[in-house]
């Protein structure tokens, strides 16, 4: 429907018009664009529009936060051509998408559209996945990490995973922390102490939790769990971190606290995250992807997808014809 | 059409029929205890036999009564340590092949575990104990009589030996269940965090399934201390202490199956053996109360 409406004079950005029906699509545009005034033609919707609009941007300061953030032109992580089959089922098509420093990159889709498995192949976790293959260049500093000789293990500390459910060890706040970055060869308690309150600082967690970094993870809340999981990855300083639906086990409270520091993480590194919330989508990145039936079937800045979506089935998609 | 009951009463029947069903095991349960504590304990307060002496005395022969006291020698010791070294010693034979085909069978080859492995383990526990005795009397202790030169090859190895035989399906299967509990969260976390897939199920997941294994080990351990009749086929039946691993020896239970027919009820030596068999339901108790320790334990360090 709204592919009929764009153009036609109204609203560009959101399409809305003051049709019932349409207010409800355009309210879902609206509110996943939070920054259309920055379009050329302007948003100049009321009544729901701007409603929702203004309900987001008072939520958190994040859409604004996105798009003030200048897109740094530095590569970290880049697949070239990615295919991924599960048997014989090719899940993934030639996807080819850069991932730049300081940027949050959205990977948008309905269920089942290979963007998780997507995700899972830029730290080649697909590679534990019998009768998973990918095929294709992933380029990590500066080399093809899509190898045989690549060690995984020492590449996982730099791109690091959170994922959908909280899932912390069942040990002490502390050792869920130092966990890896001892196996990795940290010793020395001063230095173990210090990484500790880095890490759950950088998380947003370490005011709630500095007076019990010896109970048990599992004492923690949900929200608190995810991000003492963000802390656990922060802690061997990855230079990408992956995000496979963090929020979707958490309540909106906790979804707000883990997109504020995500902005604030994203400082140093690059942010993958995939996400079935579009709002958040819109609230949090700078450039987002659209996966379906396993193609990438539109890539670029937030604003233009969400705005001005060049393909149908992500205009249907955003519309709500089909989740 | 038949007349349909009123609700309520339909109600009051299935509360009383279900009702009827646990006060009969409860009240089968509460006899069991108190008609073998009863017997049991009569040992002690009827006949005169020395508590202390029955669990430190090295001497065992309910045919050999004492002129001075009438009491046999009843000193339970040797039984006793007959009993917990072959237990101990077939759950350190059977444990590590168990865990060890566990990991294989959950981590890395599930399907093959689940499809090759599994049904073969399970037709392990279906096997009579006679045949695991019988093969056990003419494999395993004609190989211990022919590697140990012993006279007849009978004894507490052998016995251990075919207890791990029969209680590895039991530990095996549970021990995989433990591992198949771990939530994948745990193992997709580590791996995520640059660990490897062997350090990832010592460090993550054979460890959050440490209570569930130790309840894996001392189910097998239940088993192996009240297996009677494929021990009391490879063991030996000589009722005194043991001098080594390859000398014949006699358990609480075999001991209780040899003697239980030649006395006579009421008779002090049948008191002894009712002592035994008390004996063998506390430690099975201690058995079942240790599993729930770690149970609770295991809930609490979970949160």
């Amino acid at each position: 429907m709204s592919d009929v409406i764009l153009g036609d004079g109204e609203c560009e950005c959101c399409g809305h018009t003051n049709d019932g029906v349409e207010v409800g699509a355009a309210a879902a545009t609206c509110a996943a664009a939070p920054d259309c005034d920055g379009s050329p033609a302007g948003c100049g919707c009321d009544s729901a529009g701007v409603s929702v609009r203004e309900r987001v941007a008072a939520g958190s300061e994040l859409g604004r936060a996105a798009a003030a953030m200048a897109p740094t032109s530095e590569v970290v992580l880049e697949t070239r051509g990615v295919n991924v089959y599960y048997g014989d089922n090719h899940a993934l098509h030639d996807t080819s998408l850069a991932f730049h420093k300081g940027e949050i990159t959205a990977l948008i889709g309905p269920s089942g559209c290979g963007k998780s498995t997507f995700l899972r192949s830029l730290n080649l976790m697909n590679r534990e996945i019998r009768g998973c293959r990918v095929e294709g260049e992933i380029l990590y500093d500066g080399r093809n990490i899509n190898t045989r000789e690549e060690n995984l293990y020492e590449l996982r500390r730099s791109i690091g995973m959170v994922f959908q459910q909280p899932n912390p060890f069942h040990k002490t706040i502390y050792e869920n922390i130092v966990f890896a970055p001892k196996r990795h060869g940290l010793r020395g308690k001063d230095n173990l102490d210090a990484l500790v309150e880095e890490s759950l600082r950088g998380a947003a967690l370490w005011d709630e939790v500095k007076d019990k970094l010896h109970q048990s993870a599992f004492s923690l809340s949900g929200g608190q769990q995810q991000r003492l999981c963000i802390a656990r990855t922060l802690a061997m300083h990855p230079d990408v971190i992956l995000f496979d639906e963090p929020c979707s086990a958490l309540d909106p409270i906790s979804t707000l606290a883990i997109e504020d520091l995500m902005q604030n993480v994203v400082r140093d590194r690059a942010i993958v995250i995939v996400t079935h919330n579009m709002e958040q989508a819109s609230r949090v990145s700078n450039r987002t992807a659209f996966f379906y039936m396993g193609d990438m079937v539109e890539y670029g800045e937030t604003d233009q997808i969400f705005q001005r979506p060049r393909d149908k089935r992500l205009n249907d998609y955003l519309t709500g014809m089909f989740s | 059409m038949a007349k349909q009951m009123p609700k309520r009463s339909l109600e009051k029947v299935g509360f009383g029929v279900t009702g009827a069903c646990v006060a009969l095991v409860t009240l089968l349960v509460l006899a069991l205890i108190v008609m073998v504590a009863q017997k049991g304990l009569s040992t002690f307060f009827k006949d005169g036999v020395d508590l202390v002496g029955f669990f430190t005395g090295t001497e065992w022969s309910l045919a050999h009564v004492d002129e001075a006291t009438g009491l046999p020698k009843t000193g339970a010791l040797p039984l006793i340590v007959t009993s917990f070294a072959v237990t101990l010693l077939s759950t350190a034979i059977a444990l590590p092949i168990a865990i060890g085909s566990a990991i294989f069978a959950v981590e890395i080859a599930p399907k093959f575990g689940k499809k090759v492995f599994q049904p073969l383990i399970e037709l392990l526990v279906g096997i009579p104990s006679v045949v695991f005795g019988l093969i056990g009397f003419h494999v395993v202790v004609a190989a211990c009589k022919a590697i140990f030169g012993t006279q007849t090859g009978l004894g507490i190895l052998p016995g251990a030996i075919v207890l791990s035989v029969m209680i590895l399906p039991t530990v095996t299967t549970l021990s995989m269940d433990a591992l198949r509990a771990v939530p994948d969260g745990y193992r997709q976390g580590s791996l995520a965090l640059g660990y490897t897939r062997w350090q990832t199920i010592w460090h993550v997941v054979l460890k959050s399934a440490l209570p569930s294994l130790m309840t894996a080990v001392i189910l097998g351990m239940t088993r192996a201390f009240g297996e009677t009749l494929a021990v009391r086929m490879v063991i030996g039946g000589a009722e005194v202490m043991p001098a080594g691993l390859m000398s014949p020896a006699s358990t609480i239970t075999t001991t209780l199956t040899t003697s239980m027919a030649i006395y006579a009820d009421g008779s002090v030596q049948k008191d002894v053996l009712w002592s035994l068999g008390l004996l063998l339901m506390g430690m099975s108790l201690i058995f079942i109360m240790i599993i729930h320790l770690i149970g609770k334990k295991g809930a609490k360090s979970r949160g």
